[in-house]
């Protein structure tokens, strides 16, 4: 792949924590314009690889390049949209007030014309997941469904006036979800990757796997397999995506 | 440093103080009934209303300000809006700015309250001006704040959180002069009570009190204190990690 279509490369990637090692040499890559799924059971480490890609995470050693840059540079901070588990909004501000808070963060100043190219941005994002009707509503009196999406919506935002995010970096952002909503969030993931955002989602429900282009299983901190769906079905003879992952674990045991 | 930033962060702060009228209610109300017991406490000796209300009227904004923020920081910290907002290019300084200047904006209007109080009603007796009066109750908010920020990088719970006013708080005020003058402390306690901003916070207002000009101490004292607000912001900046393990 030539290196303006790769979005994230990774090389030995090792994370520490207190001693543990969490990841353990990840290597992959991820290409542009698409929508990767990172699947592996709780406790695999995917949110701790999805916060080394963003520039969170401490107790790095090997490379990782996003976007053409070392994960974590200044010049990435607007390009980068991430969210975590945690909804990290505010609570007591009203859904538009803390789009608005973000996009003034994310593009400050600007005078008369800043200010109504952050507005814009804010009103297509409440669209784009479905929130306008509930903008004038305080986040914790918000379902956790709608609260995932105010949370999704700031990292919707981008630049803040105008462009969206190069790369989406999303942790389990469907659980709890109901099926029809979930159902939505995959078109619209689609319809970003279409646009020319790289989108990768953890899960840890392998049935959404079937929805993504490529994947990227994790377990124990190891990197099991990188293929699309499709592929990984037919390298191991299984006819789902969890019972290929069942049968990537039996052959690694030694 | 950006402005903008710190504008929004400022604005955003007092809007979500906006939704929380009690919080506001409690944080003007508090220190007026308080200054108002005082004085009803000591109201066969004026002369000891006058030696102690100024000094709480720097003491008040200091400890409030110090509670508020901790707080504040740690559900920012608990929520993943701070990570969020280091994920993004938000400056570490931008954002304890935009605090400092929200809570410190509060803090003009709380004292203001207590000061007009005082003096307007409890006929607190000041020799000097109301305003120097007023520019020590901001910037003791200001570092309560500041300190606030700092210490809220320690606490794991909003229980510890609490805990930390004893912690610090406690023993500043012990020290500073309001039940024993510093001069006559013990060496050892003397020094130590140095070391503490609030000391030169209640000696500002002693300043204040018992002189019309605005006096080299007095000088000294702010400067010292403003000194220590920087001083605490740098500590505050330091403890906001991008990369956490």
């Amino acid at each position: 792949m030539v290196n303006n279509q790769i979005a994230i490369r990774a090389d030995g990637l090792t994370v520490v924590r207190g001693g543990r090692t969490v990841l353990d040499g990840l290597g992959f890559t991820v290409a542009r314009s698409t929508v990767t799924g990172l699947l592996g059971p709780s406790g695999s480490g995917k949110s701790t690889l999805l916060r080394a890609l963003v520039g969170v995470q401490g107790g790095i050693s090997g490379t990782v390049e996003v976007l053409g840059l070392p994960a974590g540079h200044p010049r990435l901070r607007r390009r980068v949209g991430y969210v975590t588990q945690a909804p990290s909004v505010y609570a007591d501000l009203s859904v538009r007030q803390n789009l608005e808070y973000y996009a003034a963060v994310l593009a400050p100043g600007g005078g008369r014309a800043g200010r109504r190219a952050r507005a814009d941005t804010v009103e297509r994002t409440l669209a784009e997941v479905d929130l306008g009707s509930h903008a004038q509503v305080a986040a914790g009196r918000l379902s956790g469904g709608q609260l995932s999406r105010v949370s999704l919506a700031v990292a919707l935002l981008g630049s803040g006036t105008g462009e969206r995010p190069e790369l989406l970096v999303l942790d389990e952002p469907t659980v709890g979800l109901d099926p029809v909503l979930r159902r939505d969030l995959w078109a619209l993931f689609h319809r970003l990757a279409a646009d020319g955002t790289t989108v990768l989602v953890s899960s840890h429900v392998m049935d959404e796997a079937e929805r993504c282009e490529r994947l990227l299983l994790l377990r124990d901190g190891r990197l099991l397999a990188e293929d699309s769906p499709r592929e990984l079905c037919e390298r191991t003879g299984a006819g789902t995506v969890e019972d290929a992952f069942l049968r990537l674990v039996e052959e690694a045991r030694p | 440093m950006t402005p903008a930033r710190i504008v929004a962060t400022a604005r955003r702060v007092l809007l979500q103080l906006r939704h929380d009228p009690r919080t506001v209610a409690l944080l003007l109300v508090v220190p007026c009934v308080l200054l108002a017991l005082l004085s009803w406490v000591f109201d066969d000796s004026p002369q000891t209303f006058d030696r102690i209300g100024a000094p709480l009227l720097g003491v008040f904004p200091f400890t409030v300000m110090f509670l508020v923020t901790s707080v504040a920081t740690l559900r920012e910290r608990s929520s993943g809006t701070l990570e969020r907002l280091l994920s993004m290019p938000m400056g570490r300084l931008d954002l304890l700015l935009g605090y400092a200047l929200a809570f410190g904006g509060l803090a003009v209007v709380q004292a203001g309250v207590a000061t007009a109080l005082a003096v307007g009603l409890l006929d607190l007796d000041v020799a000097g001006s109301v305003w120097a009066l007023l520019l020590v109750a901001v910037l003791n908010a200001v570092l309560g704040t500041a300190i606030g920020l700092f210490t809220s990088a320690f606490a794991r719970t909003e229980f510890q959180a609490v805990q930390f006013l004893p912690a610090v708080i406690l023993p500043q005020f012990l020290l500073c002069g309001l039940f024993v003058p510093r001069g006559q402390m013990q060496p050892v306690l003397g020094a130590v009570s140095d070391v503490l901003p609030l000391s030169y916070a209640v000696d500002a207002m002693g300043e204040v009190t018992a002189h019309t000009g605005l006096t080299g101490d007095f000088v000294r004292d702010v400067a010292v204190i403003a000194g220590c607000v920087v001083a605490a912001l740098a500590l505050g900046a330091a403890t906001l990690r991008r990369r956490t393990p």
